[in-house]
């Protein structure tokens, strides 16, 4: 059931990649959206839609990473650390913790701030830093954020974190146990984020970031204010696992450092690497196809080699040998990533079409 | 004629190695003005301190009235300094267009852009031709003149040119040193650091020979292509 709703949506992606008529696209869009929103109603159960909220969720984060990684070309390691932000807003904002009760829809903007301000202060002193020297400093805030909160036993709840969160509620309406509100609300999430993806990548501030993921000194030539661009780069990338680190808390009702951990970043990462770095489209279906690996394929392969062979393995654990492989896999045979985008394929294949679409 | 750009007692350093020493330069508005020097004496060293890639270890650069010392590089860029690097540094992988479209980051209104690219293209015909190209699939020449054209869409008081003859055909070569002379009669001020000494004599007003990051002359191109020593240090013994 959960392959469906995947399939469905990676087909629509590969189809809207495929297309070069701006209608034909559009009504794909369309379709898939009205699909995912009404489909539910008819075709599958929680334990579907709960991994289907989990997946939107890490499409936004995914979608916020490729902001920085894809766009600018600032490669961050520790991303985790923004979503771990979101998440422990709500988690120390919505809970008994300090008995503080904010309503969720204004912690959902408040923690995309925040997220966004972390972003900003991490870049900062930082940004002046190029390549490997980057992704080593953001590797190390990536650790550094869940260490505070494990640490901060007083606040935060230490290495037990903090539970019983609030259940979230719609004009008077609990969310109660149900996983939908969270499905809808990620999906308008990814609907959001898709759109000022977009919009970015069209704006000025997306084509300093083109140029700056081109050619750094170049860009300062003509006249664009790198550090700027690359603040807002960073600011704005966090922002969305702000929000996607709300859902996914107030979804759980807990919150936790060990959720937040450097395998996440790697996931995310691995999610760009495997769609197509810079490609909106490739990144949700490189994202769509990573979680549902990890949190459909997987358990199900694991029960059947247990229920075969009588073994009590925990398939889990190979996560990064998996994400290894598939990291390995691509560069060996498509290093620009499932659905490219131009500038990366003409990179790496620029032999072959040299003048090709002109 | 006033000085439209004055480089007084600039020293630059990377890390602990001086790079430049107290130079002393002087562009006058309209002028062409050719820095000369073998290889490390300074003179890529000179514009990008000019430019602001460069921190400034002690002395003044003053463009147009403005101390440049402690502006950014993209500020410099907007106060009317345009620099055309050395090795071109064109974005390859986007088409001639968008590297034209971003020589005009600084411009807020697209119809005003938009007319830029049109007269840079009119300097440039043959970018025209190749506009939606990708620009690594462009010809040394082509790509110099798209370096020179994005240059300009921002439209310099000052150009800087770094080699732009580098490892170029010495047609190609005369080509690009006609639209600078074009380029300077619509009222472009241009210091031009050239391997190509001899070209760039017969082009520039005035030169500066950089030694070991200084100052080792300065005179008129004329009496420079004169000079038996620049001659024979410059220009190929003849």
């Amino acid at each position: 059931m959960i392959y469906t709703y995947a399939l469905v949506a990676i087909a629509a992606c590969v189809a809207i990649e495929r297309f070069h008529n701006r209608r034909a696209k559009t009504a794909i869009v369309l379709l898939l959206a009205a699909f995912l929103a009404i489909a539910p109603r008819f075709y599958g159960n929680d334990a579907v839609f709960s991994v289907l909220a989990d997946a939107a969720v890490y499409v936004m984060l995914a979608l916020g990473l490729n902001i920085v990684v894809g766009f600018a070309g600032l490669l961050d390691l520790g991303y985790a650390a923004f979503f771990a932000i979101g998440a422990y807003t709500y988690g120390m904002l919505a809970s008994p913790q300090f008995g503080l009760h904010l309503p969720f829809w204004v912690l959902l903007f408040l923690a995309a701030a925040l997220a966004a301000l972390f972003g900003a202060l991490l870049g900062a002193p930082t940004l002046r830093l190029h390549g490997d020297y980057l992704a080593i400093v953001t590797l190390g805030f990536g650790e550094i954020v869940p260490q505070i909160f494990q640490n901060l036993t007083k606040y935060t709840g230490g290495p037990n974190g903090i539970a019983a969160l609030d259940v979230p509620t719609f004009f008077g309406h609990s969310f109660g146990a149900s996983v939908m509100p969270y499905y809808y609300i990620a999906l308008v999430g990814i609907a959001a984020a898709l759109w000022i993806s977009r919009n970015l990548r069209e704006s000025r501030l997306g084509r300093a970031w083109m140029a700056i993921r081109e050619d750094e000194l170049a860009a300062r030539h003509a006249g664009i204010d790198v550090l700027r661009s690359k603040l807002a780069a960073f600011a704005i990338g966090a922002s969305f696992s702000g929000i996607g680190g709300v859902l996914f808390a107030a979804k759980l009702a807990l919150v936790s450092p060990d959720l937040f951990g450097f395998q996440v970043s790697v996931l995310i990462v691995s999610m760009l690497v495997l769609g197509g770095m810079g490609n909106i489209v490739g990144v949700v279906v490189g994202s769509l196809l990573l979680t549902i690996v990890n949190s459909a394929l997987l358990p199900q392969i694991n029960s059947l080699v247990d229920a075969t062979f009588h073994t009590t393995i925990d398939l889990s654990n190979l996560h990064f040998l998996i994400y290894g492989a598939i990291l390995v896999g691509i560069m060996l045979f498509r290093p620009e990533g499932l659905l490219p985008n131009r500038e990366r394929r003409a990179e790496l294949h620029h032999a072959g079409e040299a003048a090709g679409d002109a | 004629m006033s000085a439209l750009l004055e480089v007084r007692a600039l020293d630059v350093r990377y890390g602990g190695i001086v790079a430049l020493r107290g130079i002393d330069l002087r562009v006058d508005e309209g002028e062409i003005v050719a820095l000369l020097g073998a290889n490390g004496a300074g003179k890529t060293t000179t514009l990008r301190a000019i430019s602001g890639l460069l921190p400034i270890r002690s002395g003044e650069v003053v463009f147009d009235g403005s101390n440049l010392r402690k502006r950014s590089p993209d500020a410099i860029a907007r106060l009317g300094i345009g620099h055309v690097p050395e090795g071109r540094r064109i974005f390859t992988r986007m088409t001639v267009r968008e590297n034209l479209e971003l020589g005009g980051f600084a411009i807020a209104s697209q119809r005003e852009a938009a007319t830029r690219i049109d007269d840079a293209l009119a300097i440039f015909p043959r970018l025209r031709e190749r506009i939606e190209q990708r620009a690594g699939t462009l010809s040394g020449g082509e790509q110099q003149m798209l370096a020179i054209g994005r240059a300009l869409i921002a439209r310099p008081r000052l150009l800087l040119l770094d080699e732009p003859s580098l490892g170029l055909a010495p047609l190609v070569v005369k080509q690009i040193f006609e639209v600078l002379r074009d380029i300077h009669a619509r009222g472009t001020t241009i210091v031009l650091v050239e391997q190509n000494a001899r070209a760039a004599l017969a082009l520039a007003d005035r030169g500066y020979v950089l030694r070991n990051g200084e100052i080792a002359r300065d005179d008129t191109a004329a009496a420079l292509a004169e000079d038996p020593a620049v001659v024979a240090a410059y220009l190929g013994g003849e």
